[in-house]
């Protein structure tokens, strides 16, 4: 049939993996960087920072792979995949960097599926379940501003390869930043219905707002952006009440567990088995 | 002036040339592409469903990462397809609804379920194997918009493809478990991705009129011996058995022969009685209408701002006015 040509360049290999954006074609994420923990940084310390930023990233990147075909407009499905894609590659990376900082060598894989919730060291924001667009959407604005923030610091820190992860993650963040900004105004603006229900999503995310701040200090930043998006949408500051307790401890809501079991349970059903 | 338009049409489609969306067309013509093009957006969307389940669950964080991509990208085929559609004067809002009223169909293979994440695998393999071999003659359709579309969405579909296999081929050098998992997966998908190229040809009612305006370019037939034919040394390479006894190389034809599909299956699950059916459109509607405030929110808001920019420039146009 005269497609043949068409299909063999199609379905037959050509090498040209370098195209996709999400990192297929590697095992090692840091490869060809040299990752020897320089003097001067405790590499525990770094190990420790790498977990708990990579913890965020995971959790919420599971958090908004729920959203798939569940999203309400084609468009959010691709964009909110998108988010998910590269607070995941954040997190590989992050998990990548912490095995060669505390010595154990360990792999991406062993942090996210071989930890229990005790050991997970993600700020709680992240693992609320999603609720509605509304609460996903304030959950974004908070959580990406105040990484931003953070990641904007990270950028010189002395570990040269957290500071280039950090680097690559100031791009992405502040593309979800402005995502969510212009939903919150628009939400914020829309209906009635938008407006009462983003109201109750600054309301529910206001309590884990101070845990952020105790775990990286970008309590101005992330105010500035509440305070911009807020007034252009027309909704009021929610009020600062902390909630006792910290992720950053280990010490979580009961909704990780069951976000843990569905993320961790096919890989420990099968220790042995390579993917 | 009509037959003249006629006639200039069927030259354009005779040199092989495309018809654009201004091009005067049959309404025959509009009206199947319409529903092509529709039902191809729509298993799309619902195609993200089967697999979509287990990206919170997916084993690796590579494979996640991969998975994930991979769905974000039917939604991505999703959308090119529902603006090629609008070209022709579909409204993407109607089509969604015909979808989860089930006035339009998309295909049947999503509505089987996928129990392992060999599924995963096979369907990459097997599906977007099939899906290729259905659409890569679909990039030289004589409707532009819908050729051009189809080229992009083919060299992502072959990507995924690849993937797949790969997938598998891990799997393979595995555990016993997991090679049990491809082999039942295997198993499952194969009749069903068989059916994918449609009722056999002379069962086939809208085929000879759709192949007449180029829309469509093989048979249903052909389409799915090319699936046998590539996949066989493919499943040989991976080390799993296909599940038809009837299936081996016939010297003469240069092609395999192959045992006939359960074509009763194929109606019931067409006609919405299939495993899945009701779910894949009931977590359709649920979307759809879990996100109703949000979408009108998005056009209050952007009425909103458009008044208020047609306001400030009424304002500036009368400044303009007094200072002249």
């Amino acid at each position: 049939m005269s497609d043949d040509h068409v299909y063999m360049t199609l379905a037959e290999g050509h090498e040209d993996d370098t195209r996709w954006a999400y990192g297929t074609g590697f095992e090692d994420p840091l490869h060809g960087v040299d990752t020897t923990v320089p003097e001067g940084v405790d590499p525990a310390e770094l190990a420790a920072l790498c977990v708990a930023l990579g913890d965020d990233a995971l959790v919420q990147a599971q958090r908004l792979a729920e959203w798939t075909t569940r999203a309400p407009e084609l468009e959010e499905e691709v964009a909110l995949a998108n988010i998910g894609l590269d607070l995941l590659g954040q997190a590989r990376l992050l998990y990548s960097r912490a095995g060669q900082a505390d010595g154990t060598g360990r792999a991406e894989d062993a942090y996210a599926y071989f930890r229990d919730a005790a050991d997970f060291r993600n700020v709680r924001l992240a693992e609320l379940p999603n609720g509605d667009f509304a609460f996903s959407i304030v959950r974004m604005l908070l959580l990406s501003s105040w990484r931003l923030a953070h990641f904007q610091q990270l950028a010189s820190h002395p570990d040269p390869v957290l500071s280039a992860i950090a680097a690559k993650g100031v791009k992405e963040l502040a593309y979800h930043r402005q995502y969510a900004a212009e939903w919150s105004v628009r939400l914020g603006d829309g209906t009635e219905e938008s407006h009462r229900r983003m109201r109750a999503a600054l309301e529910q995310t206001a309590p884990y707002l101070g845990e952020l701040f105790t775990a990286h200090d970008a309590r101005d930043e992330v105010v500035a952006v509440l305070r911009q998006v807020t007034e252009a949408a027309g909704l009021p500051m929610p009020v600062y009440r902390p909630l006792p307790g910290a992720g950053r401890h280990g010490e979580h809501t009961e909704h990780l567990a069951p976000l843990l079991t569905e993320l961790q349970g096919v890989a420990r059903a099968h220790p042995e088995a390579t993917w | 002036m009509d037959t003249e338009l006629q006639a200039h049409f069927e030259a354009t489609v005779a040199r092989d040339q495309r018809i654009e969306p201004r091009d005067w067309m049959p309404e025959g013509y509009r009206k199947t592409l319409v529903r092509q093009i529709a039902q191809h957006a729509h298993s799309e969307i619902i195609g993200m469903q089967p697999e979509g389940e287990w990206i919170t669950r997916a084993p690796s964080l590579r494979r996640k990462a991969i998975l994930f991509a991979k769905v974000q990208d039917e939604a991505g085929h999703g959308l090119y397809l529902y603006s090629a559609a609008e070209t022709l004067g579909a409204d993407r809002a109607d089509l969604t609804e015909r979808l989860i009223e089930g006035r339009q169909k998309y295909s049947s293979i999503f509505n089987y379920p996928t129990l392992s994440f060999a599924d995963v695998g096979v369907i990459g393999w097997f599906v977007d194997g099939a899906a290729i071999c259905n659409q890569v003659p679909l990039c030289r359709s004589s409707y532009g918009p819908y050729a051009r579309a189809m080229v992009r969405i083919c060299k992502e579909e072959s990507f995924h493809q690849r993937q797949g296999y790969e997938l598998l081929m891990t799997m393979m050098r595995g555990t016993d478990a997991q090679r049990e998992m491809v082999q039942d997966a295997v198993n499952r998908w194969w009749w069903p991705s068989l059916m994918m190229f449609g009722p056999p040809d002379h069962d086939s009612p809208n085929s000879a009129q759709s192949m007449a305006w180029k829309i469509k370019r093989h048979s249903n037939d052909e389409l799915r011996q090319r699936f046998v034919d590539m996949t066989v040394p493919q499943a040989e390479k991976l080390g799993v058995t296909l599940p038809d006894p009837e299936l081996r190389w016939n010297e003469e034809r240069g092609h395999h022969d192959f045992g006939t599909p359960d074509w009763s299956e194929l109606k019931r699950v067409i006609s919405g009685d299939g495993p899945c059916n009701a779910q894949r459109t009931e977590r359709r509607r649920k979307a759809h209408e879990d996100g109703a405030w949000v979408r009108e929110a998005a056009l209050a808001h952007a009425a909103k701002r458009a008044a208020k920019a047609d306001h400030a420039e009424q304002a500036a146009h009368a400044r303009k006015e007094t200072v002249a």
